[in-house]
């Protein structure tokens, strides 16, 4: 073999490590909720095969019993408004600082910049107290107002793309008579589509896999997103793997229809999210 | 559609031709109006930034200026009482050993984050020229990244469990072990530090990508006559391309181990010394009522970070922060 077929073979097979690395804890745990109680007890090891490959009796366990319906539900109402809000705050923030000059703008973009520095994590304690001071602890409403209030690199995106449109455009419709509100909804916000698709993916996956902010302000069970609910899972299932990793499962499964269905977008908005 | 009328009627244009005829101006200059559309005109931008501006102050800047106020108190969150105790707080977390050693953990996740960089790389690298079954390759990579942490924790925590899945792996290769994985803070540190790396290393992976397949085709076939190979074109062409997103991606990473929180938390609880900053402010503010030295804590946490992106700026000056 020549050095460079060596190489190749080579890479390949760090492809394929990688690739087992990912995929061999993800493929047990599929495995292994597909298992019955005495299956997982008995301890003929992880690698081993369900007795019966289509046995979703777990998932009913995990689904009825963990609650995981009105997961879903509070998830779906949280994503939607949060996602639906900072579109809309993203795209008004980089309209207003973009096509206007006004007094203190420097001052207003400097506050959206610095604030992109300072970490969410570091400021909850002293959050916590602004948001229960506000009425919104252990309601959605406290989620919902963190997720839109700061995300700052949507309006990055949005600022991107407003600047590429061009002024013209603007100028046109306010011959036409239209005024900044017009302009804003009429032109600006249905040009803005891509960066709007860019948003919502990676806000969206975002909010869905958030744990902290339900874990830390939606203490009580009915207002279990599916982040806490599957952390309960903890306590009642501790030694029910099978029960556990049906649950694992069921939250990872929408992620995983909407990567294969939407791969494209997701790699260019994660891309454009985090580089800005 | 929404695109405007080419050609407006005319007793509209009358007033305003003159502007429209300059299309670079930022904004229109305002007609001579009557003093309610100035005021209007002046209050437009107002009206958008708003709520947003409402969102930013409520929940950013007021909650860092109480924390830095509530650092130099003894408050405990609940009760109205509330003693100025100056830098106490401050004192306390330097100089109590069992406040300062999540500091040492962070380390394990800084290391973490140097392997996950340089697999990253490689592997942005190796899938940007032509190789098989590429998508498939990136698609896995790229996967972890997007699922639920969570579920991360618990695919690991079976992962690891006593005779679990690692063992078994092990013993496929002949290396019979009962190794409690999460059961010394060295070996659980490395564990969760590995399960970090897992999850994480697919977002630098596409970062990466991104930046590379950015670099002009034309460059790699210039250094190909010019005799160079793979080795050279990374040291030469990818490395320099992708430098922006290099740096930015050493600043996420250690504000990333430092503030670890998730995997831990769900994984071991901060159990067997694997405490890191963010559980133990949350464990002082929320269990503890210790409002006052959680705010310190987190303030000296505000204050790494920041330095770090300082020194970051300094070191390699971005030119693309371009927001005006």
């Amino acid at each position: 073999m020549t050095r460079s077929a060596v190489a190749r073979a080579l890479v390949y097979l760090s492809l394929i490590a990688a690739t087992l690395v990912v995929l061999l804890p993800l493929g047990v745990v599929v495995m292994t909720s597909l298992k019955t109680e005495n299956e997982t007890a008995n301890g003929s090891g992880a690698l081993t095969p369900p007795h019966d490959p289509l046995n979703f009796h777990n998932y009913v366990t995990a689904f009825q019993d963990g609650g995981m319906l009105t997961a879903f539900g509070n998830t779906a109402f949280i994503l939607l408004v949060s996602v639906g809000g900072t579109v809309l705050i993203g795209s008004m923030t980089a309209y207003a600082i973009d096509r206007f000059t006004f007094r203190f703008r420097k001052l207003v973009v400097a506050l959206f910049l610095v604030a992109a520095l300072v970490p969410g994590v570091t400021t909850q304690v002293a959050t916590f107290q602004i948001v229960h001071s506000l009425g919104m602890f252990d309601t959605r409403w406290a989620p919902i107002a963190l997720y839109m209030g700061t995300d700052i690199v949507s309006i990055y995106i949005f600022l991107q793309f407003v600047r590429s449109i061009p002024i013209s455009l603007d100028e046109a419709a306010r011959l036409d008579g239209a005024n900044a509100f017009t302009i804003y909804r009429k032109i600006i916000f249905p040009l803005l589509k891509p960066a709007i698709a860019t948003v919502v993916i990676v806000k969206g996956i975002a909010v869905y896999n958030d744990f902290y902010i339900p874990f830390l302000y939606m203490p009580s069970q009915d207002l279990g997103v599916i982040s806490t609910s599957l952390f309960r899972f903890k306590g009642p299932y501790a030694a029910h793997w099978e029960t556990i990793s049906a649950g694992a499962v069921l939250v990872v499964l929408p992620t995983l229809i909407v990567f294969l269905a939407l791969q494209k977008y997701i790699y260019n908005g994660f891309m454009r999210g985090a580089t800005r | 559609m929404a695109l405007p009328h080419p050609h407006p009627p005319a007793h509209r244009t009358g007033q305003r031709n003159s502007e429209a005829a300059t299309p670079v101006q930022k904004r229109l200059a305002p007609a001579p109006a009557p003093r309610r559309a100035r005021t209007w005109r002046l209050l437009t931008p107002w009206l958008f930034l708003l709520a947003p501006l409402a969102l930013l102050i409520t929940f950013t800047y007021a909650p860092i200026a109480n924390m830095v106020a509530y650092s130099f108190t003894d408050w405990d969150g609940v009760s109205p009482e509330l003693h100025y105790t100056g830098t106490e707080n401050y004192t306390e977390i330097f100089t109590r050993e069992d406040l300062f050693q999540v500091f040492w953990v962070s380390g394990y996740y800084l290391v973490a984050s140097v392997i996950q960089i340089v697999a990253a790389l490689y592997f942005a690298t190796v899938l940007s020229f032509s190789i098989r079954f590429r998508n498939f390759f990136k698609g896995v990579l790229f996967f972890p990244s997007l699922v639920n942490g969570v579920a991360i924790g618990f695919v690991f925590l079976y992962f690891f469990q006593d005779g679990g899945t690692f063992d078994t792996v092990l013993g496929l290769f002949g290396y019979h072990t009962d190794h409690a994985w999460l059961g010394t803070p060295a070996s659980a540190n490395v564990s969760l530090a590995g399960v970090s790396i897992w999850r994480y290393l697919g977002m630098n992976f596409v970062l990466f990508l991104g930046a590379i397949q950015s670099i002009p085709g034309e460059l790699y076939e210039a250094a190909e006559l010019d005799g160079a190979d793979r080795r050279h074109q990374f040291r030469h062409i990818i490395l320099p391309g992708i430098k922006p997103v290099l740096t930015l991606t050493v600043i996420l990473s250690v504000s990333g181990s430092l503030s670890a929180f998730e995997i831990p938390y769900i994984m071991t609880g901060g159990a067997t010394g694997t405490e890191t900053f963010v559980i133990q402010t949350v464990k002082l503010a929320f269990q503890f009522n210790k409002t006052g030295l959680a705010s310190a804590a987190a303030v000296v946490l505000l204050l790494i970070i920041l330095l770090v992106t300082w020194v970051q700026r300094r070191l390699v000056p971005d030119d693309r922060v371009d927001l005006v």
